[in-house]
């Protein structure tokens, strides 16, 4: 019973996590059809920006990590995906690939391709005790950002004008523009949502490795990618549910998991997410949003 | 009230031509119909209006300014609204939430709350559904959130593309009786229709579109009694009750 209390607690901590990790790359699928590769950086920058600001304190930290990256996808918006809106999906994906390289480069340029060390939430590490079952800090504190990120995410969404806008332009970008939804505008507020959303997952991630390399964002991109996808191209809610079932599944499997075969849990879960796919094209929640967007 | 017009426009998707020299006009307070077969230029016509679609040559004016490159959010905030083919309403948000959509451009809140009232006064089966997603409206009520949504903007100007398409006769009948309303009432009118006996009656004047051109202007409905007229541009679109 304890064990499930402490698995219990890593599922929904890992799950969390993915969900955080999944909307960053659904809010900016939905409302301009990219696949946002350039994620990837903005994570892996957003663990760098917690080294340059090592001493201040943690507060500190996030306000500026979270601030940075979120202008940092803005402009990257603005100088790269904007001038190419009106471009097909791959011309896209392939854009957003280059500023993905082109920024970890320069990050190696500036800071080096080795990996270092980062003392961030460290006092996070520890566990403590319920009821006689060993609970994981950073998880419980993992599990409170996230559900505390996508509450405030979907209070935006529904009660903002803003928000209410978003939604209509994810669901049909040129019916939203004919109504007037200003498009760059409604375009740069979901990156700065989405940058502000890495940052978070950067914060999470490093607290858990205490490291970093140039590639740190990747694995957590990739999972958002791959909730995305399952949860139903274009469906916030799918993406967030994808995520969620994503990261619950990797624990489950750790668990479940012969030890020989436990370190390759992914292995499975991406099996799992192929055979899905097979059955259910259209992801779970499938919206049939991968046309082009008008 | 500005006029819209339209001279000797021209639209192309890469090689193929879809309007060739249009020239249209839409006087302050006036219903036009613009009927014509299916491919024949019509809703190029209305996305064009709405900068959707951009013109390859030619002038199209609302009033003093040029709509040509200008952004569709920015045409709606002059005043010119579209109900588009298929309704297109957000599926996903609800009732209300399309409707005040409909509003984005407006400044004036009171007054948009009271547009509010008076729109579920006209269609009360919206007031009923409110917080319901629009996708589980039927398609007459979503032809009816798709006019109401585009009369929360207060338009000087607004173009209903095929809106009695999909629908039961019954619910057409209803829909062409809330246009003449809303026209009697003081809004000007560009109305795009597959149903040209049914438009040539409502509206002031009928262009027939064929081809990407202006094959034909009517001036009053005596002239749509003229069955030769309407085998010769209309053809069987015309005996289809679509």
């Amino acid at each position: 019973m304890t064990h499930v209390i402490t698995y219990g607690i890593d599922a929904l901590s890992q799950g969390g996590l993915d969900g955080l990790a999944a909307l960053g790359i659904a809010l900016i699928f939905g409302v301009m059809r990219l696949i946002n590769f350039a994620q990837t950086a903005f994570i892996t920058l957003g663990g760098y920006m917690i080294l340059l600001l090592g001493s201040s304190s943690w507060p500190v930290v996030v306000a500026i990590t979270v601030i940075v990256i979120a202008l940092l996808a803005v402009a990257t918006e603005r100088v790269a995906f904007r001038p190419i809106r009106e471009a097909n999906m791959a011309t896209l994906l392939v854009t957003s690939f280059a500023v993905s390289s082109f920024l970890q480069n320069v990050l190696i340029m500036i800071a080096g391709a080795q990996t270092q060390g980062v003392a961030f939430g460290a006092s996070l590490l520890r566990s403590f005790s319920i009821g006689g079952a060993q609970v994981n800090k950073l998880a419980v504190v993992t599990i409170g950002v996230s559900l505390g990120l996508l509450g405030l995410v979907a209070a935006f969404l529904r009660n903002t004008r803003t928000g209410v806008e978003l939604r209509a332009a994810t669901e049909n970008f040129r019916m939203a523009r004919m109504l007037g939804v200003r498009a760059n505008r409604v375009i740069a507020v979901a990156f700065a949502i989405s940058g502000g959303l890495a940052a978070a997952v950067s914060f999470l991630v490093t607290a858990q490795s205490g490291s970093l390399t140039p590639t740190s964002g990747l694995q957590p991109a990739i999972v958002g990618f791959v909730a995305t996808v399952i949860g139903g191209m274009g469906s916030l809610v799918g993406a967030v549910a994808g995520g969620f079932a994503l990261g619950v599944a990797t624990v489950i499997f750790q668990v479940a998991l012969p030890s020989g075969a436990a370190p390759y849990n992914q292995a499975f879960v991406f099996a799992i997410v192929f055979l899905l796919l097979v059955v259910r094209p259209q992801g779970l929640m499938g919206a049939g949003l991968i046309e082009e967007r008008a | 009230m500005p006029t819209l017009t339209i001279s000797d426009l021209n639209v192309s998707y890469g090689r193929i031509a879809a309007l060739h020299g249009v020239s249209i006009e839409v006087r302050e307070g006036e219903m036009v119909g613009l009927v014509g077969p299916n491919g024949a230029g019509k809703s190029t016509l209305v996305n064009c209006i709405a900068g959707v679609v951009p013109a390859t040559s030619g002038a199209v004016a609302f009033g003093e300014r040029s709509l040509i490159g200008v952004r569709p959010e920015r045409i709606v905030d002059w005043g010119v609204s579209v109900v588009p083919e298929g309704r297109q309403i957000f599926t996903r948000l609800t009732v209300l939430e399309n409707l005040v959509l409909g509003a984005t451009t407006r400044r004036d809140r009171a007054q948009v709350d009271e547009d509010l009232e008076r729109v579920f006064a006209r269609f009360p089966v919206l007031k009923a559904a409110g917080s319901k997603l629009a996708g589980k409206l039927s398609g007459g009520e979503q032809q009816q959130l798709a006019i109401a949504r585009a009369l929360m903007a207060r338009p000087k100007l607004l173009m209903l593309d095929e809106p009695s398409l999909g629908l039961a006769p019954l619910v057409i009948d209803e829909m062409f009786a809330w246009l003449s309303e809303l026209h009697e009432a003081g809004t000007t009118i560009l109305l795009i229709e597959q149903n040209a006996t049914r438009t040539i009656e409502v509206a002031d004047r009928t262009y027939v579109l064929n081809k990407g051109k202006v094959a034909r202007e009517i001036e009053d409905s005596e002239a749509a009694a003229d069955t030769n007229l309407l085998e010769t541009y209309l053809g069987v679109a015309s005996e289809r009750p679509s």
